[in-house]
């Protein structure tokens, strides 16, 4: 359906609202309110969008665990050394000061749908009338054999940023001269489809200063991977002869990990390893699997133009977990798809406009000092799902003038997306 | 089809998005020889100059795209031909800043110029070899400015800024807006008229960047006046 401003939806949100009580309750019984799950590119940015455009009409709780967090986009630009740790540390003041948010720093660890309230580990219960999961990745477990997350001291998957990142870059930094780094590739679809590149980019980045004969080898089990092209160009142009890629056809789909012996089996062959980077898997995170909203697969299905989950219309889930179409898992997205969900929550909870829901993403990646890619896409919502409109790539051969703009542009974007976050 | 007046607007976006390069029309001769270098390894100019791996360019000025006897152009050029595409300073500063924005598969590997002196020089070089080197820029009070040429229905639209409030939530994942711009600009306090200009440039594909040309693609013309409206407001 193609809609304008001119017959955008807000009454028949409008009558749904009161159908589901809290435009009368609210009235009555304070406002309605609004809890959501993970602090992240999706929630944080719902949280913010809700309390912001409802001008305190709407009780926004956000649940998250960590007081910093530490967003995972420009996390392997702190393992490259071209970030400070604490570039990338984030709190939650601004949201709780400046917008009225109630930030509860503690586990959720279940949801009653009937009664529709949500359980914290340290013993609390927040009712909802709407609730938000964004709770970004679990691993699954038993994808990679050998590993499992006892293994993550030995083996960092450094896939959420904090302390896992920081143990990484220290391991690298650690690495013998001569040295190798090995990177065993998630399948599809997983969080930030360039992610595993850029940080092996990151990785050859400070070999190539600090180990110049350290090896790097990535064990994949897809045909192929996000900007391919441009990512072996450039790892051609930088590191020529350090980075080996195993894809599936050379036994990177059949990977065995022995964490005590530091040893990796690639299709039979064992392979002795100085640090092994595992990103087993992926599937939603937990709290969304025991909501009950997620498929077979690990993955919660929403509708499109409204980020509701199809098995609860009083749930939404954002980003990562989200099972939605043809958008990737990234930041960039979450933070997309939270300021649809907001203005839905809105439109149902206070009979605001809802407008037409539009998607955008941009993917930056660095391969090494003022060389940067992008790729990106435009979406709408369709009966189905989020579909693609558009996009574009970064090209091979491009000139390192736009390279260096095309990176000075992500540093600009991190620092829009996370003052769109946190305030 | 080519809008003509659509090229006309895109040399005053360049002006305005760079006011500091006002003169850049004029051009510089000799430094225009410097910067051919980097098309002499395809293009020939001058006395007895022939076709290459691209066409020779005496005469390129009042020349018809695609119209050189005997070079094979790409059918996009020709195309641009048949629909009356001539070659003048407006056209050239257009295909010269990104060819393939207004040559969507021109045969001409060139990434493009995108200095606007570098192509005022190099245009005032290649005027040499014109005969007639009819459309030199117009004097400098009336080249600059943002009324010129758009259509001016798209101009008259009044913005809604609260759809526009709602729209600015996708150009702020990137668009600072408190106005900060390292990196990305600023995009906050312009005009309306300019803000309306540049959007429609990236619309069609007439300013260069492929994450703006790809926003600015799918908004209407209504909802461009409603960001424009909310935008120059924001913050004050």
């Amino acid at each position: 359906m193609k809609l304008n401003r001119r017959n955008f939806i807000g009454s028949a949100a409008a009558v749904s609202a009161t159908l589901s009580a809290p435009m009368v309750m609210a009235a009555a019984h304070g406002r309605p309110k609004v809890v959501v799950i993970g602090g992240g590119a999706g929630g944080a940015t719902v949280a913010r969008y809700l309390a912001k455009d409802s001008k305190g009409a709407i009780d926004v709780t956000l649940v998250e665990p960590t007081r910093s967090y530490y967003t995972c986009f420009f996390s392997n630009l702190y393992i490259g050394g071209f970030r400070e740790f604490s570039s990338i540390g984030h709190t939650y003041g601004k949201l709780a000061a400046d917008y009225g948010i109630n930030v509860v720093h503690d586990w959720a660890i279940g949801v009653d749908r009937d009664a529709k309230t949500v359980t914290l580990a340290g013993g609390g219960t927040l009712p909802y009338d709407r609730l938000v999961l964004s709770p970004g990745i679990d691993f699954k477990d038993g994808a990679v054999p050998g590993w499992d997350v006892t293994a993550q001291q030995k083996m960092p998957h450094a896939y959420k940023a904090g302390s896992q990142t920081q143990l990484l870059k220290a391991q690298l930094e650690a690495m013998p001269q001569g040295g190798t780094f090995c990177m065993v590739a998630p399948p599809n679809p997983f969080r930030c489809p360039p992610g595993p590149y850029e940080r092996v980019s990151m990785v050859a980045h400070h070999l190539k200063a600090n180990n110049p004969t350290g090896k790097i080898l990535i064990v994949d089990p897809k045909p192929k991977f996000s900007k391919q092209g441009l990512f072996q160009e450039g790892w051609a142009n930088h590191y020529d002869g350090m980075i080996e890629w195993v894809g599936p056809d050379f036994g990177g789909d059949k990977v065995e990990v022995r964490p005590d012996m530091m040893e990796v089996v690639i299709d039979g062959e064992v392979t002795k390893v100085d640090v092994c980077n595992v990103i087993p898997a992926m599937k939603a995170g937990k709290i969304a699997e025991i909501a009950g909203v997620t498929n077979e697969a690990g993955w919660a299905p929403v509708h499109a133009a409204t980020m509701a989950s199809k098995a609860d219309e009083n749930i939404h889930v954002l980003g990562d977990s989200s099972h939605q179409g043809d958008m990737p898992k990234s930041g960039f997205a979450a933070n997309s798809q939270a300021k649809v969900a907001a203005m839905a929550i809105r439109g149902a909870l206070t009979g605001s406009k809802v407008f037409p829901a539009k998607f955008t993403n941009t993917c930056w990646s660095l391969i090494d000092t003022d060389d940067g890619i992008k790729v990106g896409a435009s979406y709408e919502a369709t009966g189905e799902k989020i579909a693609k409109t558009d996009g574009f790539i970064s090209k091979t051969g491009e000139d390192a003038a736009l390279r260096k703009a095309t990176f000075e542009e992500s540093i600009g974007w991190y620092d829009g997306i996370t003052s769109d976050m946190f305030g | 089809m080519f809008d003509f007046k659509r090229l006309a607007m895109i040399a005053f976006v360049t002006c305005f998005a760079q006011p500091a390069a006002a003169n850049h029309t004029d051009g510089d001769v000799k430094r225009g020889e410097q910067v051919f270098k980097k098309c002499r390894s395809c293009h020939k100019v001058g006395e007895g100059a022939t076709n290459r791996v691209g066409p020779q360019l005496n005469g390129l000025y009042q020349r018809g795209a695609g119209s050189v006897e005997g070079f094979k152009y790409s059918a996009s050029m020709l195309r641009a031909g048949a629909d009356g595409l001539v070659w003048d300073h407006v056209s050239l500063d257009t295909y010269l800043e990104n060819p393939k924005s207004l040559i969507s598969k021109t045969r001409m590997n060139f990434r493009g110029l995108k200095d606007a002196n570098d192509r005022a020089d190099v245009m005032a070089f290649l005027r040499q070899f014109s005969d007639d080197p009819s459309d030199i820029p117009e004097a400098a009070p009336t080249r600059i400015g943002t009324d010129h040429a758009v259509d001016p229905e798209i101009l008259a639209l009044q913005g809604d800024p609260e759809y526009g409030e709602y729209l600015s939530s996708e150009c702020v994942s990137c668009h600072q807006i408190d106005g900060a711009d390292t990196g990305i600009p600023s995009i906050t306090n312009w005009p309306i008229e300019d803000f309306v200009i540049a959007m429609h440039a990236y619309k069609d594909k007439k300013r260069v960047h492929p994450v703006m040309q790809m926003m600015a693609g799918r908004l209407s013309a209504e909802e461009i006046a409603g960001l424009a409206a909310y935008f120059e407001k924001v913050g004050q």
